[in-house]
């Protein structure tokens, strides 16, 4: 067993028994009486949970990869899946915790109607589960690489690992081992992201010091034959950056999994603030990503660029075995360097492995590579458990329970109806993880485009226009979610490569959206108004108190919501 | 749904005030949103790259750092500002003794 093996095996299996430990303490302590959802969590802790499941093995992995090969245009990613938030925050966060059901499919149901519902929680389904075979391909690059196995065999292990943990800890009180995953993989990120900035250009603060090698970065980077990193649009137009950024920020706000955070929040205030601090430690991870992959890049170029291939350094022999960086065989010599194995350049390296390999390839310690890991998992276990759950309540709650059985049904079947559907999942998702349709950031990019396509518009009108009714919804959505899955389909597996306008499949979801949109407002319009009371309901969601606290403003009256009624579902 | 049995204020006025105020703000930092992200980081990338401001090309700082800390401000100033308004409306929400939630 190597070092590197040592230390990694020693980090994963210590975060993992806090992981189980703090898991079954909540559950203990939830058996006892002593612990009631929504109480008791403060903002901050929550804030962190939110990112924990939010940062995926998409972001941790993959992202900074991705923006090392992509230069400037990786920015889709980084305003992309930060903007979002503010999206969230001031137009959804807010209002669906003063309605206080907060599934989506729970909301719509409510909001629309019971069709409605169910075609969002077909969506939320769907879009979760293509985004938990991104998080499959993620933590099994990470076993393959530390267990000296081929990508297949760690996709199977990280499932099983996923697959145990979510049914262990997939109940209430996994907000506090979100909180601890979330301290493990940010200290992971930054610990070698500082080294690395110190060792390179003398100061340790990434978001800082990066802007130094960025010269010398697009003199290498033209050298062997790749485009200036800072030059805009080289791997996308600028429309569809535009497009898949818009996307990706809608979609954010759409997302099942993050929504549903929100409600463990005490108050509609509390859902505002916990949005900031997700967004405050999200950003700690984001405004770093960029840096990381500026700096891995020209490690590689300054590094491996120009070597003898038989004097590579030894990060390169021992990431081979993974099959995820490719040494050509018959040069003798490394003057281009690729991420796709098409160009059929001396020296391939794919995205995924470059946070994983950064700090090998800066020669850092080996503990700070097992540290690495150990973060690498974590987020792509908080993802994933999040996302089962959702896949499992939508199934056995919103399917079986309301459609199959009209509402009789034991909780034991229920729970069992739970536990097949995340089963299935999982064993679809291994098979997507060994065989990916594209990158781990990409595969997640299509769940955000179907969640722009289909949730976003339905959320934000069912707020904000009182006169948009069931059948609007219900149109809106269907035709928008269609829309976007069909030109997915079409431009990645039937007329592979073709778009129209020079829009990808990560941006179709924009124009799903304003799809969705318009066939809404029609269809709304040309049908009868949603009934009085409904609309009732929708103005009192938009002020916190349920009323308004008697004139004197020192008295501080008594106006609280309901509370018996937001704890139900 | 007990909320319709809430008495409902007998001048309805102040919804429709506080909900007007709302969106001005939520339009204003939308504005902003927008502006950082989509104007500064795409659309004006390269008419901003040409000026370097501390090594970085500063549409490029936009799209990659600049946005980010943006919405993080943006998030904090909408949290901060509504519940200024929800105080002045008298629409907070407080726990039994009164205290905020």
């Amino acid at each position: 067993m190597s070092a590197i093996q040592f230390w990694t095996t020693i980090f994963i299996v210590l975060s993992f028994s806090v992981y189980i430990y703090i898991a079954w303490r909540s559950r203990v302590k939830e058996t006892a009486g002593f612990y009631v959802a929504g109480q008791g969590i403060p903002t901050v802790a929550n804030g962190a949970a939110v990112a924990a499941d939010w940062m995926s093995a998409a972001s941790f992995i993959s992202m900074a990869g991705l923006i090392a090969f992509l230069g400037y245009d990786g920015a889709i990613y980084l305003m992309g899946w930060t903007g979002g938030y503010v999206l969230l925050a001031l137009l959804l966060a807010p209002y669906l915790r003063k309605w206080g059901k907060f599934t989506v499919p729970e909301f719509v149901g409510d909001r629309y109607s019971e069709l409605v519902r169910t075609i969002a929680a077909g969506a939320a389904i769907l879009i979760s589960f293509t985004y938990v075979v991104g998080q499959m391909r993620g933590g099994g690059i990470v076993f393959s690489r530390f267990l000296n196995l081929p990508v297949a065999g760690g996709v199977a292990v990280a499932a099983a690992i996923i697959f145990t943990y979510a049914v262990l800890g997939g109940m209430k009180g996994i907000t506090w081992t979100q909180v601890a995953q979330y301290t493990v993989l940010i200290v992971a990120y930054l610990i070698p992201a500082f080294a690395i900035a110190q060792t390179i250009t003398g100061f340790p603060i990434p978001q800082i010091s990066f802007g130094s090698v960025l010269a010398e970065l697009n003199a290498l980077s033209i050298e062997f034959g790749l485009d200036s990193y800072t030059q805009p649009f080289t791997a996308r137009p600028q429309i569809d950056v535009f497009l898949v950024t818009m996307s990706l920020m809608i979609g954010t706000a759409g997302l099942p999994h993050v929504i549903i955070r929100f409600y463990t929040t005490k108050s509609v205030r509390g859902a505002r603030y916990s949005a900031f601090w997700a967004l405050l430690f999200i950003a700690l991870l984001y405004s770093t990503a960029p840096a990381v992959g500026a700096f891995a890049k020209f490690n590689i170029l300054d590094g491996v660029g120009g070597t003898a291939v038989t004097e590579l350094p030894e990060w390169v022999d021992s990431w081979e075995a993974t099959g995820l960086v490719i040494v050509n065989p018959e040069v003798e010599t490394i003057e281009s360097i690729s991420n796709n194995p098409a160009d059929e350049a001396d020296l391939t390296v794919d995205n995924d492995i470059l946070v994983l390999a950064n700090p090998e390839i800066a020669g850092l310690p080996a503990p700070v590579v097992g540290l690495v890991a150990a973060g690498g998992m974590a987020a792509a276990m908080s993802t994933a458990a999040g996302l089962l759950l959702v896949i499992s309540s939508s199934a056995s709650h919103d399917f079986y329970f309301r459609r199959v059985k009209k509402g009789h049904a034991s909780e034991s079947e229920k729970l069992l109806v739970g536990r097949l559907a995340m089963a299935g999942a999982v064993v679809i998702a291994v098979i997507g993880g060994i065989n990916p349709p594209a990158f781990v950031a990409q595969v997640v990019a299509f769940a955000f485009g179907l969640g722009a396509a289909s949730f976003f518009p339905t959320l934000v009108l069912g707020i904000f226009w009182k006169r948009c009714n069931a059948k609007g919804a219900a149109a809106g959505m269907s035709v928008g979610l269609l829309f976007t899955a069909t030109y997915m389909i079409w431009s990645l597996y039937i007329s592979p490569g073709s778009t129209v306008f020079n829009i990808s499949p990560e941006g179709i979801g924009t124009i799903g959206a304003l799809v969705n949109f318009a066939v809404a407002i029609i269809v709304s319009k040309s049908t009868e108004p949603p009934p009085e009371d409904l609309m009732e309901l929708v103005e009192n969601m938009r002020s916190p108190a349920v009323a308004r606290r008697g004139g004197a403003p020192a008295g501080p009256t008594v106006d609280q919501a309901p509370e018996s009624e937001l704890g139900g579902a | 749904m007990s909320e319709s049995k809430q008495p409902v204020a007998p001048d309805d006025e102040w919804r429709e005030q506080y909900w007007k105020r709302n969106l001005r703000l939520m339009v204003g930092l939308l504005v902003v949103w927008f502006a950082a992200s989509f104007g500064a980081g795409i659309l004006f990338v390269e008419r901003l790259n040409e000026i370097v401001i501390g090594d970085f090309p500063l549409g490029f700082w936009f799209a990659q750092q600049g946005s980010i800390y943006t919405f993080v401000v943006l998030i904090l100033v909408y949290a901060l500002r509504m519940d200024r308004l929800d105080e002045e409306f008298g629409v907070e929400e407080r726990d039994a003794e009164g205290k905020r939630l």
